[in-house]
């Protein structure tokens, strides 16, 4: 019988600092045991336990695409004991992971053909990350896509490189804002809701993938309801504290749903059904 | 499965019976404790010559503790290497639990559906061997009955024991009961057909009076989960609760848990302990947002996990209506108000 709890020691290959604050880091690792290596496929969405040793284990999103060969990486703010400990952490330094875990982004069933609308705020953008990086390698299977994307200040974007990158592309429709005006910043201005009004993306044969802070989603739903959006359309990817993450201890439940193993991908419908307690 | 040979053994005799046992297994007892005036029961190691006493209800404690280990061990680690450099903890011998109530038997059961994929939990199953012990008399707060279970259940047991006119007729349940009482065969007499048949006759009147209620699980899951949730009732049942937690650590059907990293010395090990959903840190993030911050949403949660999540989920109460959080609670918080009060 598989041992659930067992974590794979993996190494720090390269750290980058995302952000201005330096609160949030993008941490590279490889799984030191070939073999795991190797087996190791995820789905953008999903996410894994990460662990150090006499610390602590905590969920972490998958930021990497399982396309880009040989690495995984997870985009980390330093908030709690584990995290601000992981941000003391350098190059070649241990960690434990565990994974991959959840239901990522249907992104090899429901949404193949489909027009893609990212919306993503802050840095509840990491698994956004690998679903984008996902989608434009696998680009013929998607028709439309559009990435709405906005941070407080640009400070605060993640990602910025590839931000860049997909901006120039043609096959994407990139839409980066910052809240207010900031000196130098040539890009939109404005909260991501009122983008999103600007935008105006169709909802026929359409899936909306969500993640960001509350308010955000809160003031989202409207927009995407005056176009017509089905709740079954709009995908979220929940977060609540993690123990297990194998459905059994208890400590991620929203009412009957557990979000490590149910989860964490839940469309609107599904979650209007749940209890609010997320 | 009642296996075909029963053993006939005299209720004076049941020391033999323990003392022969006691030679092949670890046979724990529900022993009488004294605490000041306070007598209770509590499970604790039989010494051959040791009281077994029967008595009426359930011992304090359930027997979670030999599944769930308060902590237990998943793996130990080196702390200059990293978390995978890692020792399982080594097995333990086999244990025998003997007198255990249908009610805590049966909790065995409900436990292993979320568990099914828990190792540690499943090697537990295989190394606890539970001699079942059937109830001739209810203590006020039991509701077995109520829960889906009987005073006469099998169910989790190897072997169970009822008390028929002075003799204990002891039943195989499982295979490797059915192997112990064919060890015991030359030692003890063979229950008659007439025993068995007066066992039969009472089970099946406990049968019946469990079918005469209707069933309460099927009523839940007819029920809407959100207007459950948002019944007026949570606010009522939760004013008097102190969120201590109690019911949490006594209901052998509670089975959440917690874990951390425990560190001395460059050696650490990963422990799991029994965690309790009345407790705020229980689903406190990291950035101090809480879903479940107040009083009343914890205490709906308990609830609402035992008598509606699970059973939509399993068909069945995470409930095994032994009574313990009735008789423990001290506001008196009474699940079967609650779930009269659900249904």
């Amino acid at each position: 019988m598989k041992n659930l709890y067992l974590s794979h020691s993996a190494t720090i290959k390269d750290i980058i600092i995302e952000t201005e604050d330096g609160n949030i880091k993008t941490f590279i690792l490889e799984l030191d045991d070939p073999e795991i290596r190797d087996n190791w496929k995820h789905i953008p969405g999903q996410f894994a336990m990460m662990s150090i040793a006499g610390m602590g284990e905590i969920p972490i999103g998958i930021a990497s695409s399982p396309t880009e060969k040989d690495i995984l990486s997870f985009t980390v703010s330093k908030i709690g004991v584990v995290t601000t400990e992981l941000h003391n952490m350098k190059t070649g330094d241990k960690i434990g992971i565990r994974g991959p875990i959840g239901n990522g982004y249907p992104l090899k069933n429901q949404l193949k053909g489909k027009n893609i609308l990212i919306i993503g705020g802050g840095y509840g953008f990491t698994t956004l990350r690998a679903t984008i990086i996902y989608l434009i390698e696998n680009r013929k299977d998607y028709n439309e896509i559009n990435v709405i994307y906005g941070a407080r200040n640009p400070g605060l974007l993640l990602y910025k490189k590839e931000l860049e990158e997909w901006s120039k592309r043609n096959d994407i429709n990139c839409h980066i804002t910052v809240d207010r005006e900031v000196p130098g910043w040539t890009g939109l201005v404005g909260f991501v809701p009122q983008i999103l009004e600007k935008v105006s993306p169709e909802s026929e044969n359409s899936f909306a993938l969500i993640c960001g802070p509350p308010a955000m989603i809160k003031f989202s739903m409207p927009v995407l309801e005056k176009l017509t959006w089905h709740d079954n359309q709009i995908l979220f990817s929940m977060e609540n504290r993690m123990k297990c993450a194998a459905g059994v201890c208890g400590h991620c439940n929203i009412g009957p749903f557990y979000v490590c193993k149910d989860g964490p991908v839940i469309t609107r419908e599904k979650l209007k059904q749940l209890p609010t307690e997320y | 499965m009642t296996l075909s040979k029963a053993l006939k053994i005299a209720e004076n005799e049941i020391k033999n019976l323990l003392n022969i046992l006691n030679d092949s297994f670890q046979v724990f007892i529900p022993k009488l404790k004294e605490k000041t005036s306070y007598k209770f029961y509590e499970w604790d190691i039989y010494n051959n010559g040791d009281e077994f006493n029967i008595f009426i209800g359930v011992p304090k404690s359930s027997i979670k503790s030999f599944f769930f280990p308060q902590p237990e061990t998943l793996f130990k680690f080196s702390i200059q290497k990293d978390t995978t450099a890692l020792k399982e903890p080594e097995e333990e011998n086999k244990r025998m639990l003997f007198g255990v109530r249908p009610c805590d038997a049966r909790s065995i059961i409900l436990n292993k559906l979320p568990y099914s994929e828990d190792s540690y939990y499943i090697k537990k199953t295989e190394q606890n061997i539970i001699i079942g012990l059937s109830c001739n008399e209810r203590r006020n707060s039991c509701f077995c009955l109520w829960a889906g279970g009987s005073p006469m259940g099998t169910e989790g047991t190897d072997i169970s024991l009822t008390l028929i006119d002075a003799s204990f007729i002891v039943e195989a349940i499982t295979e490797r009961g059915g192997k112990i009482i064919e060890t015991l065969g030359d030692k003890f007499p063979v229950a008659s057909t007439s025993d068995i048949e007066k066992l039969n006759a009472l089970r099946a009147s406990y049968e019946k009076q469990r079918q005469s209620i209707p069933d309460p699980v099927k009523k839940i899951q007819d029920k809407n989960l959100l207007e459950l949730y948002d019944k007026p009732l949570w606010n009522d049942v939760s004013l008097s609760c102190i969120n201590c937690g109690i019911c949490t650590f006594l209901c052998p059907t509670c089975y959440c848990f917690d874990i951390q990293d425990e560190t001395s010395k460059g050696q650490g090990k990963r422990i799991r302990f029994w965690d309790s959903c009345m407790f705020p840190l229980f689903t406190q993030h990291a950035t101090g947002h809480n879903p479940r911050g107040a009083k009343h949403q914890r205490v709906r949660n308990r609830f609402m996990h035992k008598l509606k999540y699970f059973p939509d989920r399993y068909n069945v109460f995470s409930c095994v209506g032994c009574g313990r959080c009735i008789k423990e609670c001290p506001v008196n918080i009474d699940i079967r108000e609650v779930l009269r009060d659900m249904l």
